[in-house]
């Protein structure tokens, strides 16, 4: 079977080690791990993962299997790229002197799609966010005026047809309601919470 | 009240009545509190935390009970790692409370400090460090849910010495029943069942696997109605043993590399098998790319992530086999499969003749393993629980040991742990204490935890040892007898004198050589008061047939 990326996404509580837990989970098969992020939900308590692995759809499976079976995570889902909207960003320091005698730096900007996050006299950090290749693009403009210093994000990644992981927790909610209600609380006025 | 008397007082509130530990600085404040807990928490105090862990793994099995185990920090944690990596592979629900450094210290180097919550990580179920007293109730209301609820398994409470000697104001112990980011059992789905019994009612050549899930699932009953209504041959891997009774007309034998011919050959013959908490593991199915490709399968689990893992399925059957089973018993048709269950009985005729008459009534001077086992079946008429160890004397007891009950038979089945079991025939004596408890250990096995004889020496926990010994490391010597040219690597082990050793522990003790003493010998340790090491010198180089060797399908079982 044909091997790709994978994204994969966890809900999980917010627990110390759990990320460990998780990492182990691919170490122990050897699989390393393209990207990771992890970072708070929408929902207060929960935590979601996005790691991004190059693996065949059955691996993947088994594995989103392996960590949805640790006591605290939630929820699974796991994508091709196709299924998901990603980005990353990227930032990237030059020195400012020969930024502003060399480069038509707002064609720069626009080319790239980026933005100049800091402007200072002796170095100037722009920002770009975008998949790979894209955010590549502005290094590979900037490497000629002295790029001091790169660094790219892991991915996030949002799946594209989905119902939503609200749906799924409102389920398990229902069906065998936690003593911690919290998060009830939360998503019973969600709607208010998000309209806009 | 204190940390310490807050740990004691939920493992009174769970239940619990025994517990395997050993003592050190870090735990300290556990052991004084439980000082004042003796009449509600009867403490077995092993002689190594390995023992006292696979104590536990014993006491859990033969009861369906948590097992629990105290140790310190460091060393003492550590020492728990096999019990726990053997306890999440066979699913034995253990709660661990290891004593940690004071919370300050914490990733100093400080004395007796291990990261044991790390450690831990990838053989515990879940494990979580407390480092305030507050925290106790919970996390050990948390720990024994965790432990036996789905799945079961090992978990692991490390707890810091001022967690221990904190005085805190304990609310009254709450038992956890619900935690948002678990789903110990998965929804059964209606459709599954009767796709399931569809299935099953159209299969000509059905046939039946079983595991521990059954027992596990304390499903005994709704197993044997579903095989008796649906009259399939049923087999069995060694952690299902017993769950339907070794003499069930239905009851086909044992799966696997050590298993019986009929059950491995006719697995690549039967056209519907039917997976029931059992996991496919790679010494029951041999080479996967040649197991049962022509049948359709069905697996029913508790854990979804052991569907479709080893073995592609048609059917899954998702949930508890005690909720599962009878769905499934109610929709399949009242049926026999004579002339199928005649093929087993067929190949279990050619197996005797080639390897179970000699093996169980011998014919040379020499007594074999199988002979020790045929005669402890005829003089404890399969009411005995047997624990064993692992390697030769370990398919021996587990292919000849005849089982009437559920529980029966603990063995270290997926990580095969030699060393496992004395402490665990000590563990399981304290969780099955009616019932006679026969330890059947190689002359390898018994060497690496022999220190708990003096455990059985301080509690006079009644446990009956035999010895089989045939000086060899005898199932790494069979290996390289048969793929290995023959080549002794360091498998000639030598033994102390087991009888004086028990001597020195003050356990009565004898060793057999010839045929005529076995038989009384063996009636002699059953009928002894308290322990009894019995010592018997079998055949050398002996070696267990059939085996489905490594890297073959199971239809090319050897019977020789």
């Amino acid at each position: 079977m044909d091997r790709q990326e994978y994204n994969i996404t966890a809900y999980t509580e917010n627990q110390v080690g759990l990320l460990n837990r998780i990492a182990i989970i691919f170490s122990r098969r050897k699989i390393n791990i393209e990207s990771l992020n992890v970072s708070p939900s929408e929902i207060e308590g929960i935590h979601r993962f996005n790691i991004v692995i190059v693996e065949t759809e059955e691996v993947v499976h088994k594995l989103a299997k392996q960590i949805e079976k640790q006591v605290e995570v939630l929820k699974v889902y796991f994508n091709t790229n196709q299924d998901v909207i990603w980005q990353e960003m990227a930032l990237y320091k030059v020195p400012t002197d020969i930024i502003a005698e060399k480069v038509l730096v707002e064609r720069l900007l626009r080319e790239n799609g980026a933005r100049a996050v800091v402007i200072r006299k002796d170095y100037t950090v722009f920002e770009t966010t975008g998949h790979r290749e894209e955010t590549d693009n502005l290094i590979k403009a900037l490497q000629p005026y002295g790029l001091i210093e790169f660094v790219r994000s892991a991915r996030i990644a949002i799946i594209k047809a989905s119902d939503g992981f609200h749906l799924k927790l409102q389920e398990f909610e229902q069906r065998e309601p936690s003593e911690e209600v919290a998060e009830n609380e939360f998503l019973n006025d969600r709607d208010a919470v998000f309209t806009m | 009240m204190t940390g310490a008397v807050a740990t004691l007082q939920a493992l009174v509130a769970e239940g619990v009545d025994t517990i395997f530990g050993y003592p050190g600085g870090a735990i300290i404040p556990i052991y004084d509190a439980l000082y004042d807990f003796k009449d509600q928490l009867h403490h077995v105090l092993v002689r190594h935390e390995q023992g006292g862990i696979h104590a536990a793994q014993g006491y859990a099995r033969a009861s369906g009970r948590v097992g629990v185990v105290l140790a310190t920090s460091g060393p003492g944690a550590t020492n728990l790692v096999t019990g726990l990596a053997d306890a999440l592979i066979d699913s034995t629900p253990l709660v661990c409370i290891t004593g940690q450094v004071f919370a300050h210290l914490l990733g100093t180097d400080a004395f007796q400090e291990t990261d044991i919550i790390n450690i831990t990580t990838p053989i515990t179920k879940w494990n979580y460090q407390v480092t305030k007293a507050e925290e106790i109730p919970e996390a050990l209301a948390k720990a024994f849910y965790i432990a036996r609820s789905g799945r079961p398994g090992p978990v692991l409470i490390d707890i810091t010495k001022n967690a221990q000697q904190q005085a805190f104001d304990a609310p009254d112990y709450r038992p956890c029943t619900h935690i948002r980011s678990y789903r110990p059992a998965p929804v059964v789905r209606p459709e599954y069942i009767e796709q399931a019994a569809a299935l099953i009612n159209s299969a000509k050549r059905p046939f039946i696997l079983w595991g521990q899930g059954v027992v596990l699932g304390a499903a005994e009953r709704e197993f044997r109605a579903f095989v008796e209504k649906s009259g399939i041959p049923a087999a069995w891997t060694i952690l299902g043993v017993g769950a339907l009774a070794t003499d069930h007309p239905l009851n086909v034998g044992m799966l696997g590399m050590h298993g019986n011919y009929g059950p491995n050959v006719l697995t690549n013959e039967c056209d519907v098998l039917i997976a029931i908490g059992m996991r496919f593991d790679d010494r029951v199915t041999g080479r996967l790319d040649k197991y049962a490709r022509q049948a359709q399968i069905i697996h029913l689990d508790i854990d979804p992530t052991e569907i479709d893992k080893n073995v592609q399925t048609t059917v899954p059957v998702w949930g508890d086999c005690k909720e599962t089973l009878p769905l499934l018993t109610a929709l399949v048709e009242h049926k026999a499969h004579p002339e199928w269950l005649a093929r087993f009985h067929d190949h279990m005729a050619q197996e005797v003749d080639a390897v179970i008459r000699e093996e169980l009534f011998p014919t040379s001077d020499e007594l074999t393993m199988g002979e020790v086992m045929q005669q402890l079946n005829e003089l404890t008429g399969g009411e005995a629980v047997i624990v064993s160890d692992v390697g030769q004397h370990q398919m021996v007891a587990c292919r000849y040991a005849r089982q009437n009950q559920s529980r029966s038979h603990v063995t270290s089945g997926g990580l095969g742990t030699m060393g496992f079991a004395l402490p665990a025939a000590i563990g399981a004596k304290f969780g099955a204490p009616h019932r006679p408890v026969v330890a059947v250990i190689g002359d390898g096995g018994i060497q690496m935890t022999i220190q708990e004889l003096g455990t059985i020496m301080q509690t006079g926990v009644d446990v009956k040892i035999i010895i089989l010994n045939n000086q060899f490391l005898g199932m790494v010597r069979q290996w390289q007898e048969l793929f290995h040219q023959r080549r002794y690597s360091f498998v000639d082990i030598q033994s102390p004198d087991y009888v004086a050793v028990a001597a020195g522990y003050r356990i009565a003790g004898q060793r057999v050589d010839a045929r005529p003493d076995l038989r009384p010998a063996l009636a002699r340790m059953l009928a002894h008061p308290g322990s009894f090491l019995l010592e018997v010198m079998v055949t050398k180089e002996n070696n267990i047939f059939p085996m489905v060797p490594q890297g073959c399908s199971v239809a090319e079982i050897r019977l020789r």
